[in-house]
Protein backbone atom coordinates (compact mmCIF):
# COMPACT_ATOMS: atom_id res chain seq x y z
CA UNK A 1 0.00 0.00 0.00
CA UNK A 2 1.45 3.34 -1.03
CA UNK A 3 1.63 5.86 1.75
CA UNK A 4 1.85 9.62 1.88
CA UNK A 5 5.47 10.27 2.89
CA UNK A 6 4.92 13.82 4.13
CA UNK A 7 1.87 14.05 6.38
CA UNK A 8 -0.55 16.90 5.95
CA UNK A 9 0.86 19.94 7.74
CA UNK A 10 0.46 23.67 8.14
CA UNK A 11 2.24 24.41 4.85
CA UNK A 12 -0.53 22.68 2.96
CA UNK A 13 -3.41 24.47 1.33
CA UNK A 14 -6.31 23.03 3.17
CA UNK A 15 -10.11 23.34 3.17
CA UNK A 16 -12.83 22.15 5.48
CA UNK A 17 -12.67 20.72 8.95
CA UNK A 18 -9.06 21.01 10.11
CA UNK A 19 -9.84 18.86 13.18
CA UNK A 20 -11.27 15.99 11.18
CA UNK A 21 -9.67 12.56 11.30
CA UNK A 22 -10.64 12.09 7.66
CA UNK A 23 -8.22 13.83 5.33
CA UNK A 24 -8.35 13.78 1.54
CA UNK A 25 -5.20 14.84 -0.31
CA UNK A 26 -5.22 15.45 -4.05
CA UNK A 27 -2.03 15.66 -6.11
CA UNK A 28 -2.97 17.57 -9.22
CA UNK A 29 -1.78 19.47 -12.27
CA UNK A 30 -3.70 22.57 -13.35
CA UNK A 31 -3.27 21.83 -17.04
CA UNK A 32 -4.10 18.14 -16.84
CA UNK A 33 -7.45 17.36 -18.48
CA UNK A 34 -8.19 14.55 -16.00
CA UNK A 35 -7.68 16.96 -13.10
CA UNK A 36 -10.03 19.30 -14.93
CA UNK A 37 -12.62 16.52 -14.99
CA UNK A 38 -12.02 15.72 -11.33
CA UNK A 39 -12.34 19.39 -10.36
CA UNK A 40 -16.18 19.48 -10.15
CA UNK A 41 -16.08 16.20 -8.23
CA UNK A 42 -13.67 17.58 -5.64
CA UNK A 43 -15.61 20.84 -5.50
CA UNK A 44 -18.72 18.86 -4.68
CA UNK A 45 -16.80 17.03 -1.95
CA UNK A 46 -15.72 20.38 -0.49
CA UNK A 47 -19.26 21.71 -0.57
CA UNK A 48 -21.00 18.62 0.76
CA UNK A 49 -18.40 17.21 3.14
CA UNK A 50 -16.20 20.19 4.02
CA UNK A 51 -17.94 20.46 7.38
CA UNK A 52 -16.77 16.97 8.30
CA UNK A 53 -13.51 16.29 6.47
CA UNK A 54 -10.32 18.08 5.56
CA UNK A 55 -9.35 18.52 1.90
CA UNK A 56 -5.78 19.31 0.81
CA UNK A 57 -4.44 20.08 -2.65
CA UNK A 58 -0.76 19.49 -3.51
CA UNK A 59 0.92 20.39 -6.77
CA UNK A 60 2.13 17.78 -9.20
CA UNK A 61 2.78 19.68 -12.44
CA UNK A 62 4.03 17.64 -15.40
CA UNK A 63 5.86 20.51 -17.02
CA UNK A 64 7.08 18.78 -20.17
CA UNK A 65 3.59 18.03 -21.41
CA UNK A 66 1.85 20.91 -19.63
CA UNK A 67 3.98 24.02 -20.12
CA UNK A 68 1.74 26.33 -18.06
CA UNK A 69 1.12 23.96 -15.17
CA UNK A 70 4.06 25.07 -13.04
CA UNK A 71 3.28 28.79 -13.40
CA UNK A 72 -0.35 28.07 -12.56
CA UNK A 73 0.72 26.22 -9.41
CA UNK A 74 2.94 29.13 -8.35
CA UNK A 75 0.04 31.51 -9.05
CA UNK A 76 -2.17 29.62 -6.58
CA UNK A 77 0.58 29.80 -3.96
CA UNK A 78 0.84 33.55 -4.55
CA UNK A 79 -2.92 33.81 -4.11
CA UNK A 80 -2.56 31.81 -0.89
CA UNK A 81 -0.38 34.60 0.52
CA UNK A 82 -3.39 36.87 0.08
CA UNK A 83 -5.72 34.27 1.59
CA UNK A 84 -7.30 33.31 -1.73
CA UNK A 85 -5.74 29.97 -2.61
CA UNK A 86 -9.02 28.22 -3.35
CA UNK A 87 -10.44 31.12 -5.37
CA UNK A 88 -7.38 31.01 -7.60
CA UNK A 89 -7.42 27.21 -7.68
CA UNK A 90 -11.05 27.26 -8.84
CA UNK A 91 -10.74 29.94 -11.47
CA UNK A 92 -7.63 28.31 -12.94
CA UNK A 93 -9.35 24.95 -13.28
CA UNK A 94 -12.36 26.67 -14.80
CA UNK A 95 -10.05 28.17 -17.45
CA UNK A 96 -7.44 25.42 -17.70
CA UNK A 97 -7.43 25.24 -21.49
CA UNK A 98 -6.32 28.83 -22.05
CA UNK A 99 -3.61 29.31 -19.43
CA UNK A 100 -0.66 31.64 -20.05
CA UNK A 101 1.45 33.92 -17.86
CA UNK A 102 -0.57 37.00 -18.84
CA UNK A 103 -3.86 35.22 -18.39
CA UNK A 104 -2.86 34.12 -14.86
CA UNK A 105 -2.37 37.78 -13.98
CA UNK A 106 -5.76 38.57 -15.47
CA UNK A 107 -7.32 35.80 -13.38
CA UNK A 108 -5.63 37.23 -10.28
CA UNK A 109 -7.41 40.52 -11.06
CA UNK A 110 -10.75 38.79 -11.51
CA UNK A 111 -10.63 37.32 -8.02
CA UNK A 112 -9.66 40.73 -6.62
CA UNK A 113 -6.11 39.97 -5.63
CA UNK A 114 -3.71 42.85 -5.16
CA UNK A 115 -2.26 42.33 -8.63
CA UNK A 116 0.90 44.33 -8.04
CA UNK A 117 1.75 42.18 -5.06
CA UNK A 118 0.74 39.02 -6.92
CA UNK A 119 3.16 39.84 -9.73
CA UNK A 120 5.98 40.25 -7.22
CA UNK A 121 5.10 37.13 -5.26
CA UNK A 122 5.05 34.78 -8.26
CA UNK A 123 8.77 35.48 -8.72
CA UNK A 124 9.62 34.39 -5.19
CA UNK A 125 11.95 31.45 -4.85
CA UNK A 126 10.06 30.28 -1.77
CA UNK A 127 6.92 29.70 -3.82
CA UNK A 128 8.80 27.90 -6.57
CA UNK A 129 10.39 25.73 -3.88
CA UNK A 130 7.01 24.98 -2.38
CA UNK A 131 5.69 23.68 -5.71
CA UNK A 132 8.82 21.60 -6.26
CA UNK A 133 8.60 20.16 -2.75
CA UNK A 134 4.99 19.20 -3.38
CA UNK A 135 6.07 17.45 -6.56
CA UNK A 136 8.88 15.60 -4.83
CA UNK A 137 6.65 14.51 -1.96
CA UNK A 138 4.28 13.13 -4.60
CA UNK A 139 7.06 11.19 -6.31
CA UNK A 140 8.10 9.69 -3.00
CA UNK A 141 4.53 8.81 -2.14
CA UNK A 142 3.94 6.86 -5.34
CA UNK A 143 1.93 9.42 -7.28
CA UNK A 144 1.87 7.84 -10.75
CA UNK A 145 -0.71 9.97 -12.54
CA UNK A 146 -2.82 13.01 -11.93
CA UNK A 147 -5.07 13.33 -10.18
CA UNK A 148 -3.89 10.97 -7.44
CA UNK A 149 -5.79 10.91 -4.18
CA UNK A 150 -4.77 9.85 -0.68
CA UNK A 151 -7.26 9.25 2.09
CA UNK A 152 -5.83 9.33 5.60
CA UNK A 153 -2.36 8.88 4.16
CA UNK A 154 -3.12 5.86 2.00
CA UNK A 155 -3.27 6.00 -1.76
CA UNK A 156 -6.82 5.70 -3.06
CA UNK A 157 -6.64 3.18 -5.90
CA UNK A 158 -10.35 3.33 -6.71
CA UNK A 159 -12.07 5.47 -9.31
CA UNK A 160 -12.97 9.10 -8.69
CA UNK A 161 -15.28 9.42 -11.68
CA UNK A 162 -19.09 9.55 -11.50
CA UNK A 163 -19.24 10.47 -7.83
CA UNK A 164 -17.35 7.33 -6.82
CA UNK A 165 -14.89 9.24 -4.64
CA UNK A 166 -17.55 11.21 -2.80
CA UNK A 167 -19.58 8.03 -2.26
CA UNK A 168 -16.48 6.33 -0.86
CA UNK A 169 -15.82 9.25 1.49
CA UNK A 170 -19.44 9.26 2.61
CA UNK A 171 -19.17 5.58 3.50
CA UNK A 172 -16.01 6.20 5.55
CA UNK A 173 -17.70 9.12 7.24
CA UNK A 174 -20.76 7.04 8.09
CA UNK A 175 -18.61 4.25 9.55
CA UNK A 176 -16.65 6.82 11.47
CA UNK A 177 -19.79 8.33 12.95
CA UNK A 178 -21.12 4.94 14.01
CA UNK A 179 -17.84 4.16 15.76
CA UNK A 180 -17.36 7.65 17.09
CA UNK B 1 13.22 -11.68 -13.34
CA UNK B 2 16.96 -11.64 -12.73
CA UNK B 3 17.87 -11.58 -9.05
CA UNK B 4 19.80 -8.88 -7.24
CA UNK B 5 23.55 -9.30 -7.59
CA UNK B 6 23.37 -10.60 -11.18
CA UNK B 7 25.56 -8.95 -13.77
CA UNK B 8 23.15 -7.06 -16.01
CA UNK B 9 23.23 -8.78 -19.44
CA UNK B 10 24.84 -6.66 -22.12
CA UNK B 11 22.71 -5.49 -25.07
CA UNK B 12 22.84 -3.09 -27.95
CA UNK B 13 19.61 -1.64 -29.29
CA UNK B 14 18.50 1.25 -31.47
CA UNK B 15 17.83 4.43 -29.50
CA UNK B 16 17.16 6.55 -32.61
CA UNK B 17 16.74 5.54 -36.27
CA UNK B 18 20.50 5.71 -36.83
CA UNK B 19 22.08 5.26 -33.38
CA UNK B 20 22.51 2.26 -31.16
CA UNK B 21 23.09 2.26 -27.45
CA UNK B 22 25.09 -0.35 -25.56
CA UNK B 23 24.42 -0.90 -21.89
CA UNK B 24 28.19 -0.98 -21.23
CA UNK B 25 28.46 2.60 -22.57
CA UNK B 26 26.67 3.65 -19.40
CA UNK B 27 29.17 2.12 -16.97
CA UNK B 28 30.08 4.45 -14.11
CA UNK B 29 26.47 5.57 -14.02
CA UNK B 30 23.47 3.92 -12.51
CA UNK B 31 20.94 2.77 -15.06
CA UNK B 32 17.20 2.40 -14.65
CA UNK B 33 15.73 0.02 -17.21
CA UNK B 34 12.00 0.53 -17.63
CA UNK B 35 10.51 -2.26 -19.75
CA UNK B 36 7.00 -1.37 -20.86
CA UNK B 37 4.39 -3.01 -23.11
CA UNK B 38 3.81 -0.51 -25.89
CA UNK B 39 4.21 3.04 -27.14
CA UNK B 40 0.88 4.95 -27.19
CA UNK B 41 -0.88 2.60 -24.79
CA UNK B 42 -2.78 4.26 -21.94
CA UNK B 43 -0.66 3.48 -18.89
CA UNK B 44 2.70 3.65 -20.68
CA UNK B 45 2.45 7.30 -21.61
CA UNK B 46 1.58 8.23 -17.99
CA UNK B 47 4.58 6.25 -16.81
CA UNK B 48 7.02 7.69 -19.34
CA UNK B 49 5.70 11.23 -18.85
CA UNK B 50 6.38 10.87 -15.15
CA UNK B 51 9.96 9.72 -15.74
CA UNK B 52 10.39 12.56 -18.21
CA UNK B 53 9.82 15.03 -15.36
CA UNK B 54 12.43 13.39 -13.21
CA UNK B 55 15.67 14.23 -14.98
CA UNK B 56 17.05 16.21 -12.09
CA UNK B 57 16.07 13.62 -9.49
CA UNK B 58 17.84 10.87 -11.45
CA UNK B 59 20.84 13.15 -12.06
CA UNK B 60 21.19 13.64 -8.30
CA UNK B 61 21.89 9.93 -8.06
CA UNK B 62 24.08 9.78 -11.18
CA UNK B 63 21.41 7.68 -12.86
CA UNK B 64 20.13 7.42 -16.41
CA UNK B 65 16.64 6.18 -17.21
CA UNK B 66 16.01 4.12 -20.34
CA UNK B 67 12.68 2.87 -21.66
CA UNK B 68 12.54 -0.42 -23.59
CA UNK B 69 9.69 -1.91 -25.60
CA UNK B 70 9.31 -4.07 -28.69
CA UNK B 71 8.11 -1.12 -30.76
CA UNK B 72 10.12 -0.11 -33.82
CA UNK B 73 12.56 2.78 -33.73
CA UNK B 74 10.13 4.77 -35.90
CA UNK B 75 7.33 4.32 -33.42
CA UNK B 76 9.70 5.38 -30.63
CA UNK B 77 10.67 8.46 -32.63
CA UNK B 78 7.04 9.53 -33.04
CA UNK B 79 6.20 8.69 -29.40
CA UNK B 80 9.24 10.68 -28.22
CA UNK B 81 8.37 13.69 -30.39
CA UNK B 82 4.72 13.68 -29.32
CA UNK B 83 5.62 13.67 -25.61
CA UNK B 84 8.92 15.57 -25.76
CA UNK B 85 10.78 12.80 -23.97
CA UNK B 86 14.29 13.68 -22.82
CA UNK B 87 15.55 10.15 -22.31
CA UNK B 88 16.13 7.26 -24.74
CA UNK B 89 13.55 4.66 -25.71
CA UNK B 90 15.20 1.50 -26.99
CA UNK B 91 13.71 -0.70 -29.63
CA UNK B 92 13.78 -4.41 -28.73
CA UNK B 93 12.47 -5.13 -32.19
CA UNK B 94 14.70 -7.62 -34.02
CA UNK B 95 14.93 -10.34 -32.93
CA UNK B 96 11.74 -9.30 -31.24
CA UNK B 97 11.91 -9.12 -27.47
CA UNK B 98 15.38 -10.65 -27.28
CA UNK B 99 16.57 -8.29 -24.54
CA UNK B 100 13.31 -8.58 -22.63
CA UNK B 101 13.79 -12.37 -22.66
CA UNK B 102 17.35 -11.98 -21.37
CA UNK B 103 15.96 -10.01 -18.47
CA UNK B 104 13.05 -12.41 -17.95
CA UNK B 105 10.34 -9.89 -18.70
CA UNK B 106 8.96 -10.96 -22.08
CA UNK B 107 5.29 -11.87 -22.23
CA UNK B 108 4.88 -14.65 -24.81
CA UNK B 109 1.11 -14.39 -24.84
CA UNK B 110 0.92 -10.71 -25.77
CA UNK B 111 4.25 -10.48 -27.60
CA UNK B 112 5.15 -7.45 -25.52
CA UNK B 113 7.46 -6.64 -22.65
CA UNK B 114 6.04 -6.84 -19.18
CA UNK B 115 5.96 -3.66 -17.13
CA UNK B 116 9.17 -4.13 -15.20
CA UNK B 117 11.90 -2.03 -13.65
CA UNK B 118 15.56 -2.74 -12.99
CA UNK B 119 18.08 -0.54 -11.21
CA UNK B 120 21.68 -1.32 -12.19
CA UNK B 121 24.63 0.11 -10.28
CA UNK B 122 27.78 1.80 -11.63
CA UNK B 123 29.54 -1.55 -11.94
CA UNK B 124 26.77 -3.05 -14.04
CA UNK B 125 25.25 -5.18 -11.28
CA UNK B 126 21.49 -5.48 -10.85
CA UNK B 127 20.58 -4.02 -7.47
CA UNK B 128 16.81 -3.74 -7.54
CA UNK B 129 13.91 -4.90 -9.64
CA UNK B 130 10.16 -4.65 -9.70
CA UNK B 131 7.48 -6.32 -11.77
CA UNK B 132 4.33 -4.24 -11.95
CA UNK B 133 0.85 -5.51 -12.82
CA UNK B 134 0.57 -4.66 -16.50
CA UNK B 135 -2.26 -2.15 -16.07
CA UNK B 136 -0.59 -0.38 -13.16
CA UNK B 137 1.90 2.44 -13.48
CA UNK B 138 4.57 1.65 -10.89
CA UNK B 139 5.34 5.33 -10.29
CA UNK B 140 8.78 6.40 -9.16
CA UNK B 141 8.91 5.87 -5.40
CA UNK B 142 10.47 2.40 -5.68
CA UNK B 143 13.16 3.62 -8.06
CA UNK B 144 13.99 6.64 -5.89
CA UNK B 145 14.20 4.52 -2.75
CA UNK B 146 16.51 2.05 -4.51
CA UNK B 147 18.80 4.82 -5.84
CA UNK B 148 18.92 6.48 -2.45
CA UNK B 149 19.79 3.23 -0.72
CA UNK B 150 22.65 2.57 -3.15
CA UNK B 151 24.07 6.03 -2.47
CA UNK B 152 23.67 5.56 1.29
CA UNK B 153 25.48 2.24 1.20
CA UNK B 154 28.25 3.82 -0.83
CA UNK B 155 28.56 6.71 1.63
CA UNK B 156 28.90 4.26 4.54
CA UNK B 157 31.55 2.18 2.75
CA UNK B 158 33.68 5.17 1.88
Amino acid sequence: MTQLTIPVNSNDNSYGNAESNIVLVEYGDYECPYCGKAYPQVKQIKEQLGKYIRIVFRNFPLTKIHPNAFAAAVATEAAAIQGKFWDMHNIIFENQKTLSDDFLVELAGRIDLDVKRFKEDIKKVALIDKVEKDFESGLRSGVNRTPSFFINGEKFEGEWKDDQLIQYLKRILAENMVQG
Amino acid sequence: MLPKGTIAPEFELYSTPDQQLKLSELKNRKVILAFYPADWSPVCDDQMNLYNEMGKYFARHNAQIIGISVDSKWSHLAFTDANKFHFPLLSDFEPKGEVARLYGVYNDKTGECQRALYVIDEEGIIQWSYLSPVGMNPGADGILNALEELDNVKAINQ
